[in-house]
């Protein structure tokens, strides 16, 4: 057997408004609907709906031999029911055709694995339901995290959640000379699989199909093809992760990259021996070739692929900590409004706003923030958490006498 | 006088000054001609003012000519051209130094458009504001002194000097050691050198600036005279704007600079909320070291009780007063400083350091030296606590402020006019 397996990340955050000092225990809504609201029409004209229409001709066209995963995010449903229901209603239709397949995350898209089991399988738990019921009851078998962040400690706690598969990155400092193209076993825990991201194919595609100057430019659905056929003939899997924006949105249409998914699945039948499968179908047919040891978490972020784009720096930690000091207080709330700002608050993209590392030479990280600078953005969430705070102990007053206003 | 700005539209303390300063002369019956570098026309009435913008200079006058020259000097002593190898700059500069010295096509042209701002063009401007003076200088005979606020105005002031022959008067605002500590901006120096020496007395706002002119420009004791601000209205605020949280809040107003001393509140907020988690902690106001304010806040894991609110206006200045219960202006060098009095009207007790000019004149506050943090952090807490200071301060620093009239600052300047009138030969 040898497969592609397309994965595509489908998020959008809940971001914060500019919320002012003086907005502190009086006005207690924090998101942008507006700005929320432009992105996901923007992203749905440009890729949602016309990369769906485009897969759903492709499965149609090759009568299910052609297949992808998704994961969507609780935070980008929430918003699709607002703001996007036609999108929403394609998401179901392509699930609908039996070749999508769905996976579990968090429900906001959190960094919980990294500082709690509680909150972590409480969000899946919510992920889960929400799946269930805007899919007709569907039920993932394989897991993926925020931002594909995996250790063996993360491995142990979606195996006890009863997942037959991990997605992940094929970090090199990770991986050293083995190849991302088999299928591995979580280290704690073996009976968990874990499917591995080429991130040299996946990135192709991802970051530098409309690259003039890469070497490579321009990318077509042939030259795809004989790289997929120059890898060693005993390698079976070929994991494509990628975020789904890529189609439209990071790389224009005027890019080609519609045309280029247009033509690759005739492209594979047609010059490779390739199929195309989902992850479960991975993990189902393929047996682990070892274990993977992965003591300090991973992601598939940046140069490094560690967690630097989110926590690292003074203001990131301070964030992050203040946020989870509350946990304990939170579980003794039932206050509905409360509970979502608390997951919506969790979300990793207000990290990663606050990210200093890619501050002077402007990147990824601007492209995709809201805010001017790192330090906007921390004094903005830091706003928003003062707010929060009071909130929490006005439901669940400390032990020490309240002070009066 | 040559000002640089003027209420409404000011950027800082100069232009409410000369207004408080115009408004206290009008009172003593003297007229002041306020010449500035652009007006908005929605200026109040209360002087005789000369837009700079609309002085059409006569370049056919030769005594301009010498003065230009001068200018010249500073504006190439001003040079940052950037990406420049050192031949090319060496060309340009030899350009600017041989070539311009006479008539510059742009500066030296009938009619200049100024910005009044604070922009790249500033050297530019204040060579075009020098040459305005020396023009009003030759068409007006109707005054009887000159009197320059800051080195903006000090080349305007000193071309006037040379083409009237009547004696000038330079007002010390502030100093580039208060504005850059000890890394000073050469030229700036140099213009502020030239205009407390050509100057036939200086007016310092306080003893603290007094100490630098001579300390540092080399200006005889003698021959400066420290008038004090003062406050335009001394009535007390009551605010109806009532804060949101239960905590005490704590407030630093200002520009968020190296002159302002942030790092000091930073540290001392540190030490109050390891004692006293019920305080908030609001550092207002914009400017180059307030990224490294948040990220020392976010060292310290104080973010949610520490907060930036960017740069406030209008009546978020005074909404940010009545919340406060203890205002801190911790400068490491202010000549004066009337935030503090603004806080004052509010009824909020200061803490002000000693290297501020208003230390001088504001008794009922806690004096504390910048650096001293834990000086600092202690008068916190005992403002925060021990209710009678506050309440003692509240009640007699609306009196204080009630002698601090810019009626009485422009008696005092009129007998410096008077004074130096006479000892003209």
């Amino acid at each position: 057997m040898r497969t592609v397996c397309f994965y595509f990340q489908v998020h959008q955050p809940f971001r914060l408004k500019p919320y002012r000092f003086f907005d502190i225990g009086e006005d207690h809504y924090y998101w942008n609907d507006y700005l929320n609201r432009n992105v996901i029409r923007k992203v749905a004209q440009k890729c949602y709906l016309p990369m769906n229409a485009l897969l759903l001709e492709l499965i149609q066209r090759y009568d299910g031999k052609f297949k992808v995963a998704f994961s969507l995010s609780g935070t980008f449903l929430d918003q699709l029911e607002a703001y996007a229901p036609d999108v929403l209603e394609s998401f179901q239709r392509l699930v609908a055709t039996g070749h999508v397949e769905l996976l579990n995350e968090t429900y906001s898209h959190s960094l919980a694995a990294l500082k709690s089991k509680d909150e972590f399988f409480s969000l899946v738990k919510k992920h889960q339901d929400r799946i269930k019921e805007l899919f007709n009851g569907y039920s993932p078998k394989v897991f993926r995290n925020t931002e594909l962040i995996y250790s063996d400690q993360i491995g142990a706690m979606v195996a006890e959640l009863g997942y037959e598969g991990i997605l992940t990155e094929g970090a090199k400092h990770v991986l050293g000379w083995k190849s991302p193209n088999y299928v591995y076993a979580s280290a704690h825990a073996p009976q968990l699989k874990v499917l591995l991201k080429n991130f040299r194919l996946s990135d192709d595609i991802a970051f530098r199909f409309g690259d003039h100057t890469w070497a490579d430019y321009p990318l077509t659905s042939q030259k795809f093809v004989s790289w997929l056929n120059a890898l060693p003939k005993e390698e079976p899997v070929v994991n494509l992760f990628m975020d789904y924006e890529t189609f439209g949105e990071h790389q224009w249409a005027e890019s080609g990259i519609f045309d280029f998914m247009r033509h690759l699945p005739e492209a594979i039948f047609t010059q490779s021996n390739f199929t195309f499968s989902t992850p479960s179908e991975v993990v189902a047919a393929l047996s682990p070739v070892s274990s993977i040891h992965v003591p300090t978490p991973i992601s598939w972020a940046d140069e490094e692929r560690d967690l630097t784009a989110w926590l690292g720096n003074d203001m990131q930690d301070e964030a992050f900590d203040r946020l989870y000091e509350l946990e304990k207080k939170i579980r003794t709330i039932k206050d509905p409004d409360l509970l979502r700002d608390w997951e919506y608050l969790q979300t990793s993209d207000h990290f990663y706003y606050i990210c200093t590392k890619f501050f002077s030479d402007g990147s990824v990280h601007e492209y995709f923030s809201p805010y001017d600078t790192p330090y906007d953005a921390f004094i903005n969430y830091m706003n928003v958490l003062s707010d929060f705070i009071l909130r929490v102990e006005a439901h669940a007053p400390a032990k020490r006498g309240k002070t009066k206003a | 006088m040559f000002g640089w700005e003027f209420p409404p539209h000011i950027s800082g303390g100069l232009g409410t000054a000369c207004y408080g300063l115009v408004q206290g002369m009008n009172f003593h019956k003297q007229e002041v001609i306020f010449v500035v570098p652009k007006l908005w026309g929605d200026e109040e009435p209360v002087a005789d003012f000369v837009n700079a913008s609309g002085v059409t200079i006569d370049y056919r006058e030769r005594r301009f000519k010498k003065l230009w020259k001068n200018l010249t000097y500073l504006e190439v002593n001003s040079f940052l051209v950037p990406y420049l190898g050192p031949k090319e700059f060496k060309k340009f500069t030899d350009y600017a130094i041989h070539d311009r010295t006479d008539v510059d096509e742009s500066i030296f042209s009938t009619n200049y458009q100024f910005s009044g701002k604070y922009g790249k063009n500033l050297m530019e401007e204040v060579s075009r504001y020098a040459l305005v003076g020396a023009q009003i200088a030759r068409d007006r005979t109707d005054f009887d002194i000159i009197h320059a606020h800051d080195w903006l105005a000090y080349p305007a002031g000193i071309a006037a000097k040379e083409i009237s022959g009547k004696p000038l008067v330079v007002h010390v605002h502030a100093t580039e050691y208060d504005r850059s500590g000890e890394s000073v901006n050469f030229p700036v120096f140099e213009i502020e050198r030239a205009g407390m020496h050509a100057a036939d007395h200086v007016v310092a706002v306080s003893q603290l600036t007094k100490n630098t002119c001579v300390r540092k420009y080399g200006i005889s004791p003698d021959k400066v005279t420290v008038l004090h601000n003062a406050v335009l209205d001394a009535s007390i605020i009551t605010s109806s704007y009532t804060k949101k949280v239960p905590e005490k809040i704590v407030t630093f107003l200002g520009r968020i600079t190296y002159q302002k001393g942030p790092e000091y509140f930073v540290e001392a907020a540190k030490k109050v909320i390891d004692r006293d988690p019920n305080v908030r902690f609001v550092m207002a106001g914009s400017g180059d070291l307030l990224h490294k304010m948040v990220d020392r806040v976010a060292e310290l894991r104080m973010g949610t009780k520490f907060h930036f609110t960017g740069f406030l206006k209008g009546d978020d200045v005074d909404h940010m007063y009545a919340i406060s219960d203890v205002y801190v202006m911790p400068s490491v060098s202010e000549p004066f400083g009337i935030a503090p009095l603004e806080a004052v009207r509010h009824n909020t007790p200061v803490i002000i350091s000693k290297q501020s000019g208003v230390a001088e004149v504001l008794n009922n506050a806690i004096k504390i030296d910048f650096w001293d943090v834990d000086a600092m952090a202690d008068a916190i807490f005992g403002l925060l606590h021990y209710k009678s200071i506050a309440q003692m301060f509240t009640e007699l620093g609306g009196d204080e402020l009630k002698k601090l009239k810019w009626e009485h600052v422009a008696a005092k300047l009129v007998t410096v006019y008077e004074k130096t009138i006479a000892q003209r030969p």
